[in-house]
């Protein structure tokens, strides 16, 4: 009894490291990018890529951070978005949209001598809000902006 | 020739960097005429250096527009300097461009 039971255990143990690394290797060939955070970039709710990206850090919502949006966006596809601030010493812009199907749109990573400026086009499936957050030192700045979306911008049509 | 084209800028002490580069950004939610789902394919990573100092590293997903467009801008950049652009994407392609600041 004993024996065959851990034959078993053996036998599983076998089996599941062959699976890690035969899935190990499938999961590098489909995704070549090893850095890319894929986890951030689920298809999920605005507050669990919240969590994911910065756990359960708190934001303080400024105006030192001026978003450039249109108010009404008449193709979701291509929506034009503008990031300035006088926030000092910005280490990262992280642009999201609430009701995107993945809330994460991109992260931009600045060095010193990288202006707090960021200009980019994105795409919005559905009216909602556009949270750009800034971190700057220890502290996250966020800032929100709402975008009435004419016609959705990620498919499906 | 190159999916990426630069348009720089000098404002003084700054420097404006402007990309625009060809690619589809397909989300994996649109679908051909036939009904079939496209596959995702999108840029990932974004890389921009000056004279091989990296200035701003981005990671995106299919939330960008098709054939995005970037800005970015740094303090100084002079005649000569070297910009470098290049992107990365979720099907292993990638593609880089230089452009020399006048």
């Amino acid at each position: 009894m004993l024996e065959t039971r851990r034959k078993f255990i053996q036998k599983t143990i076998r089996f599941t490291a062959c699976f890690i690394s035969a899935a190990g290797g499938l999961f590098n060939t489909i995704i070549a990018n090893a850095t890319w955070p894929a986890d951030n970039f689920n298809e999920t709710q605005l507050n669990d890529t919240l969590q994911q990206l910065f756990g359960r850090q708190e934001f303080i919502e400024t105006d030192q951070i001026q978003v450039k949006l249109p108010k009404i966006a008449e193709n979701g596809a291509v929506v034009p978005i503008i990031i300035t601030s006088s926030l000092k010493k910005i280490e990262t812009f992280t642009i999201l949209a609430e009701k995107n199907p993945a809330p994460l749109i991109a992260q931009f990573t600045l060095a010193d001598e990288t202006e707090a400026y960021v200009s980019a086009r994105i795409k919005m499936a559905e009216t909602s809000d556009v949270i750009v957050i800034a971190k700057a030192g220890d502290a996250y700045y966020s800032k929100r902006i709402a975008v009435k979306v004419t016609i959705g911008g990620c498919g499906g049509g | 020739m190159s999916s990426i084209k630069i348009r720089t800028k000098r404002l003084g002490d700054i420097t404006q960097i402007r990309t625009l580069i060809a690619h589809p950004m397909e989300t994996g939610r649109n679908k051909d005429e036939q009904g079939k789902l496209i596959p995702a394919h999108f840029i990932q990573e974004l890389t921009v250096k000056h004279n091989d100092k990296v200035i701003s590293s981005s990671v995106m997903g299919a939330g960008i527009s098709k054939n995005p467009y970037f800005a970015f801008k740094f303090i100084g950049g002079k005649t000569g300097d070297k910009i470098s652009i290049s992107w990365q994407d979720n099907l292993g392609q990638s593609d880089s461009q230089d452009k020399i600041l006048k």
